[in-house]
């Protein structure tokens, strides 16, 4: 099936095609993803995106350490533009984990079973992105080692966090996010740690697996109580995935200032965040599956899926931007009229428009079924949405600030590059990157006891090409 | 009743299929025959396979239910003892206990500790973390999480005889038979 190459055969509808390609059966299931993880020997590129990793987390600690130095200073922000590219990319990781969440917890309660081959991945990509994203409004604070003050705990200053800040907010909806997200993606693996345990023929291999599977045996009984669990913990993450990102977006739109202080941030904001992740979970797949001939469970009904939201969420961000605009207009508020006019035509004008064509107009062509069955034209869309998503915080964060209410407050904003901004968010990738790279290597990425019950599902069930099976 | 005297250290008797529908309908027949302490033990979720073994327990998601509003509670009360009580500040002219501001904490502090009370619930549950049970002894059991479903009667079930379990399951024609020791 690799070779195929991500082309789909014609004659084949993709509504109609299994999730599962290829020959398998419970065994060869665990044999091909086990095996990744216990015998087989990385690929080539394992190697070259590990030292890419490393080059990123050598950045990241060199600007980290300059940064814990010297203080925020060494950073690009300024007044008036107190946010910028620590909060841009603390909203736009962020956004990128969503979509873990959205594929793990909203398509289970969906019961939406393509999500079974990339559930796993992609949860872990969360986990990754919000450790980055958490990373920034921490280091942005100035003065990190004293971040427990954000929590609230009876202490001798007899002072308290001000609950009615969305900043306080966002401190409890990250952290609950990132804590709910492990639980989650470590419930799941259990079984498969299990799967692991037992097919490990390293002793290290098999005690260390054997520990984190805490002793899981299928039992029945086990089975039921697990899967109450993991529904509801799917049930949770549902509305607190909405609730992180509304809360990311009251950030902004609580406060005044010309261009946030809309009431369709929330949404506009969320529907990015899954917009963004759902081309981030591309840009990993689209690779990892190739390299680890893991297409026969990431199938090209997967990638048609994945691009028709990532089309869907598009539309609606795209909304998000033509009401900014509508807004500013409609509200006859000078101030956001003169937001508006700067947006388009200030001197930022460039990436307002770039932003435009990455998320407003690049993402359509997925309207064409070619595009959305050519692995290089989804990923060369996805990495455009990527940029485009980024931009959008740029847009949204600097730009508005640097105008503002009076002209005389009026600044600009740029980023320091050398062991500043640029260097300090390349480094945010050596996290991301090395973790994944990690991950791949020493934890199943598909999840066996999913798949094995899909198998299950797909032979039992009214499914044509299986039907035609049974009977000849 | 028989428990066989020259084998006091045996935990059961175990049987192995290979797919799901053999082990449902092996969980079935034992149950007819009147065993009440049975486990079976499958790779993946064998939907309705607790109704046939009798053990269903649905406790978890009240667990949930339960902790989850305790801890949205526990949210709330903090916020507002903490901007109302011990330290009240006017912050923009809201009241005192300016509700409104306190939901999204109170939600997030909710669902936190409704995750922990599901994961805690469900391994607490299940007595795990256990290293070692008995039926990991049984012969080839490391494919129970691979591609082999097991249906395990246990001799602590009151009405357990040996030789009857395996009459039982022997009809419902599985792979093997084995006795588990009980080590």
């Amino acid at each position: 099936m690799s070779e195929m190459n991500g082309k789909y055969p014609e004659d084949m509808g993709l509504r109609d095609a299994p999730m599962i390609e290829g020959e398998h059966d419970y065994g060869t299931v665990t044999d091909k993803i086990g095996s990744i993880v216990l015998d087989r020997p990385s690929p080539r590129q394992w190697y070259i995106w590990g030292g890419i990793a490393g080059i990123c987390l050598g950045s990241f600690l060199v600007s980290f350490c300059w940064l814990i130095y010297k203080g925020v200073g060494v950073w690009g922000i300024n007044n008036p533009c107190g946010w910028g590219f620590d909060i841009i990319n603390f909203v736009w990781w962020i956004g990128i984990g969503h979509a873990g969440t959205l594929i793990s917890a909203i398509l289970l309660l969906m019961r939406q079973r393509w999500r079974t081959s990339i559930n796993r991945l992609a949860e872990t990509m969360t986990l990754f992105a919000v450790c980055c994203a958490g990373l920034f409004p921490l280091l942005h604070t100035g003065r990190p080692w004293v971040a427990y003050w954000l929590v609230p705990y009876p202490n001798a200053l007899a002072i308290w966090p001000q609950f009615r800040s969305p900043l306080v907010w966002d401190v409890f909806a990250v952290t609950t996010y990132l804590t709910v997200s492990a639980l989650f993606w470590y419930v799941g693996l259990v079984p498969d740690l299990a799967t692991l345990r037992d097919k490990a023929k390293h002793k290290l291999a098999k005690i260390g697996m054997g520990i984190m599977a805490m002793g899981w045996r299928g039992s029945a009984a086990h089975w039921h109580r697990y899967e109450a669990a993991y529904l509801a913990l799917a049930g949770l993450s549902t509305p607190l995935v909405l609730s992180v990102h509304s809360i990311v977006s009251l950030d902004f739109a609580v406060s005044i200032v010309p261009g946030w202080h809309t009431t369709i941030f929330p949404p506009y904001f969320v529907a990015g965040a899954v917009f963004a992740g759902f081309a981030m979970v591309l840009l990993l797949v689209i690779p990892i599956r190739k390299w680890y001939g893991v297409a026969d469970f990431v199938t090209m009904r997967h990638m048609d899926w994945m691009a028709k939201i990532m089309l869907a969420t598009g539309l609606v961000v795209f909304y998000g931007y033509l009401m900014e605009m509508y807004y500013a207009w409609y509200s006859g508020n000078q101030f956001e009229i003169a937001l508006a006019s700067n947006r388009l035509s200030g001197d930022y004008k460039f990436w307002y428009y770039a932003l435009i064509f990455c998320n407003g107009l690049a993402p359509q062509v997925l309207w064409s079924k070619r595009v959305r069955h050519s692995l290089t034209g989804l990923f060369v869309v996805s990495l455009i949405v990527s940029i485009g998503m980024w931009l959008e915080r740029f847009v949204i964060i600097p730009v508005s600030l640097s105008h503002d209410f009076m002209p005389s407050a009026w600044g600009g904003y740029t980023p320091t590059i050398a062991f500043g901004d640029v260097m300090f968010f390349l480094g945010t990738f050596g996290i991301f990157l090395g973790g994944m790279v990690a991950f791949v290597r020493i934890l199943p990425m598909i999840p066996m006891s999913e798949i094995k019950h899909l198998l299950h599902l797909e032979k039992h069930e009214s499914h044509p090409a299986a039907q035609a099976e049974t009977v000849a | 009743m028989h428990t066989s005297k020259q084998e006091p250290t045996i935990f059961g008797v175990i049987a192995e299929y290979s797919d799901g529908e053999a082990v449902l309908a092996a969980a079935q027949a034992a149950r007819d025959a009147g065993f009440k302490k049975m486990d079976a033990y499958t790779p993946y979720m064998v939907e309705g396979l607790v109704d046939a073994l009798g053990n269903k327990d649905d406790r978890v998601p009240r667990i949930v239910f339960i902790c989850g509003l305790i801890g949205a509670g526990l949210g709330f009360l903090m916020q507002y003892w903490i901007t109302g009580v011990d330290y009240p500040m006017n912050i923009g002219g809201r009241p005192n206990l300016s509700w409104p501001s306190y939901i999204p904490i109170t939600f997030e502090s909710g669902v936190l500790v409704a995750a922990f009370s599901a994961v805690v619930g469900m391994f607490g549950l299940n007595g795990l973390p256990r290293p070692h049970h008995p039926v990991f002894d049984a012969p080839g059991f490391d494919r129970a999480t691979r591609d082999k479903f097991f249906l395990c009667i246990e001799a602590e079930d009151e009405g357990f005889d040996a030789r009857l379990a395996k009459e039982v399951l022997l009809a419902t024609k599985p792979d093997s038979i084995q006795e588990v020791p009980n080590l």
